[in-house]
């Protein structure tokens, strides 16, 4: 993430007390993920931002402080986690709602929003109602109906959630081309490490309120400094003193008896599950330290690998990355 | 499972089982309760006192003075109560409950009070009626107008309470999008607040207008009853019923089919199709 220039880029410090304190930096353009356990108030920033739960400190965005303006004065376009479509009113008119609430007409307002449903693909549903549209086109009317009002600020709260996992994948990618044409600052709540891997040019970690850890997506993901994205990208992080150790699962070997070599690289510990991850089988172990190793279906077989077993893993201090914590 | 012998009967109706008979018994009891006065009433009543009645001016003049002033009522409680209703439901205020509690005051208040509480405040000489009157030269007792005044007194709180629990049942997710595409509250509240409370509204609506219809104490004591200004049709059943209780039976059926006849014609026009 690059500083804020001050001027038409996002610089904000959100306070709602007991849920949230956190800072938050973006440039025009920046598509910031945030990502974090539930409760950990990625909901509160997105609705702080949006002005619909009311926070302390400062939101400054194009030169104007959002926080001292009424929800409809900021700018802002919201994709909801539950989509919030009007279900009284069209596709086409859910898009256009923005635009009457500014004082567009209704044909140009109706012109502009049939020109978004068609840069979405979805044209052809423009008298549709909410209820009789797919959880992906739903989606789709909702990001059009965030957009078309050209805002400073998109905050998406989760928008994949909720759909198929093919629709999702296409979804994804769509909202990519249209983010990558937005001039505003996109803020991107999400669960899936994909979203911020290939949407993000930023990934602020928030735990219990407060961001912990900000970087570039690649950064985060190799080097997480907290368990939920540890668990979030597949990795194993321990920690060392004041250092942290990550390491992948696939580089984690799994024996039944203590490994010869005395590495200091091993655990003993018990198998709680076992899952199929890609062409591999993911196993679950906890022990001193919970962790997660890849083993071939053949050798999960072999070894019984089955919850309840006792299992020693280590891992290779080569394959291990440390990093200040 | 044993072998085929034992071929399951196959269950139809409610996969949770039958209703229970304690549960039964108390709502049959009920629908008695409400339909065996009534079917009573209309067995009671001689068909030649019924025609006889029909045509008579003075229930003609009764029926639609009912019908003016419940009508009438209604739309005074929906200019009134729906931004009430709203204010009570959205807006966060300090003695919020107090003014719901205050609204909710005529519900229990026998409607003869109502009546004397109104005289108090719009009689001629009342606290607001004698300014009023001096004003304008124009006072509400004994008028078509007190009674539509009336009507509203009782049943505002009818349409207030049921018009919030529709808009609390709609909810605020759909205020609040609108907010942040940037809908001012007004714009919201006719765009869409209104629109998904509606099925509330109407039933709001339709609740006030019954009660208008049957309301008796408070319109008497505050208008008196005068055939053709304030005689409405229960205050005419009962002066029949003081001479003659087979004249107050057939205008008791009158009423009873126009009520259930506006109710149908509500319910098919507007109550099923509410979204």
């Amino acid at each position: 993430m690059t500083a804020p220039t001050g001027r038409t880029g996002l610089d904000a410090r959100l306070v709602v007390p007991g849920r949230l304190d956190a800072t938050l930096a973006a440039d025009p353009g920046d598509v910031v993920a945030v990502v974090g356990p539930n409760g950990a108030g990625k909901s509160t920033l997105v609705h702080a931002l949006s002005g619909l739960l009311p926070a302390e400190g400062h939101a400054l965005l194009g030169g104007t402080d959002l926080l001292t303006r009424t929800p409809p004065a900021r700018n802002v376009g919201v994709v909801f986690q539950d989509q919030r479509l009007f279900p009284h009113l069209s596709a086409l008119d859910n898009v256009a709602f923005g635009l009457r609430s500014r004082g567009v007409p209704r044909p140009d307002a109706r012109a502009a929003a049939a020109e978004w449903l068609e840069r979405l693909g979805i044209a052809e549903l423009a008298r549709r109602r909410p209820a009789q549209l797919s959880g992906g086109q739903a989606q789709r009317v909702a990001i059009a109906r965030a957009l078309v009002t050209s805002p400073d600020l998109l905050l998406l709260d989760e928008p994949f959630s909720g759909l198929d996992v093919g629709v999702a994948a296409t979804l994804r990618i769509e909202l990519g081309r249209h983010l990558s044409d937005f001039r505003g600052v996109t803020i991107l709540v999400t669960h899936d490490a994909l979203d911020a891997l290939t949407l993000a040019s930023a990934v602020v970690v928030l735990d219990t309120g407060a961001v912990a850890q900000v970087g570039t997506p690649a950064d985060v993901a190799a080097r997480p400094l907290t368990e939920h994205v540890a668990r979030l990208v597949g990795l194993n992080v321990i920690r060392d003193g004041d250092r942290l150790r990550a390491f992948s699962p696939s580089a984690v070997t799994v024996s039944v008896h203590a490994p010869a070599d005395s590495t200091r690289n091993r655990w003993q510990g018990v198998v709680r599950g076992a899952a199929p991850h890609g062409d591999a089988i993911r196993l679950q172990v906890s022990g001193e330290v919970d962790l997660i190793a890849d083993v071939t279906p053949a050798a999960s077989r072999e070894l019984a690998l089955v919850p309840g077993q006792p299992v020693w893993l280590s891992v290779k201090e080569t394959a291990v990355t440390t990093y200040a914590g | 499972m044993t072998h085929l012998e034992t071929t399951p009967r196959r269950r139809t109706g409610d996969p949770l089982g039958r209703a229970p008979w304690i549960l039964l018994l108390p709502a049959a009891g009920a629908v008695l309760l409400l339909l065996v006065p009534i079917a009573s009433m209309v067995v009671a009543t001689d068909p030649r006192s019924l025609l006889e009645a029909l045509g008579t001016e003075a229930l003609q003049d009764a029926l639609r003075l009912s019908l003016v002033t419940s009508t009438l009522a209604m739309l005074v409680c929906l200019v009134l109560g729906l931004p009430l209703a709203w204010l009570l439901a959205r807006v966060d205020f300090r003695g919020r409950g107090l003014v719901r509690a205050l609204v909710t005051v005529p519900m229990v208040l026998p409607p003869v009070v109502a009546g004397v509480a109104l005289r108090e405040a719009f009689g001629r000489s009342g606290l607001l009626g004698a300014p009023l009157l001096d004003a304008t030269g124009f006072a509400f007792p004994y008028t078509t107008w007190g009674v539509v005044l009336a009507h509203v007194f009782v049943s505002l709180p009818f349409v207030t309470i049921a018009i919030e629990g529709g808009l609390r049942s709609a909810g605020t997710r759909y205020d609040d999008a609108a907010a942040t595409l940037g809908a001012s509250r007004w714009s919201t509240f006719r765009r869409v607040t209104v629109p998904l409370a509606l099925p509330g509204i109407i039933a709001g609506m339709v609740l006030g207008w019954a009660r208008s219809l049957g309301e008796f104490g408070a319109t008497i004591t505050f208008n008196g009853n005068y055939p053709g200004t304030t005689q409405t049709m229960p205050t005419l059943i009962y002066v029949a019923r003081q001479s003659d209780a087979d004249a107050a039976l057939a205008l008791s059926l009158v009423m009873l089919t126009v009520s259930v006849a506006v109710l149908v014609v509500l319910r098919d026009k507007w109550l099923v199709t509410a979204p």
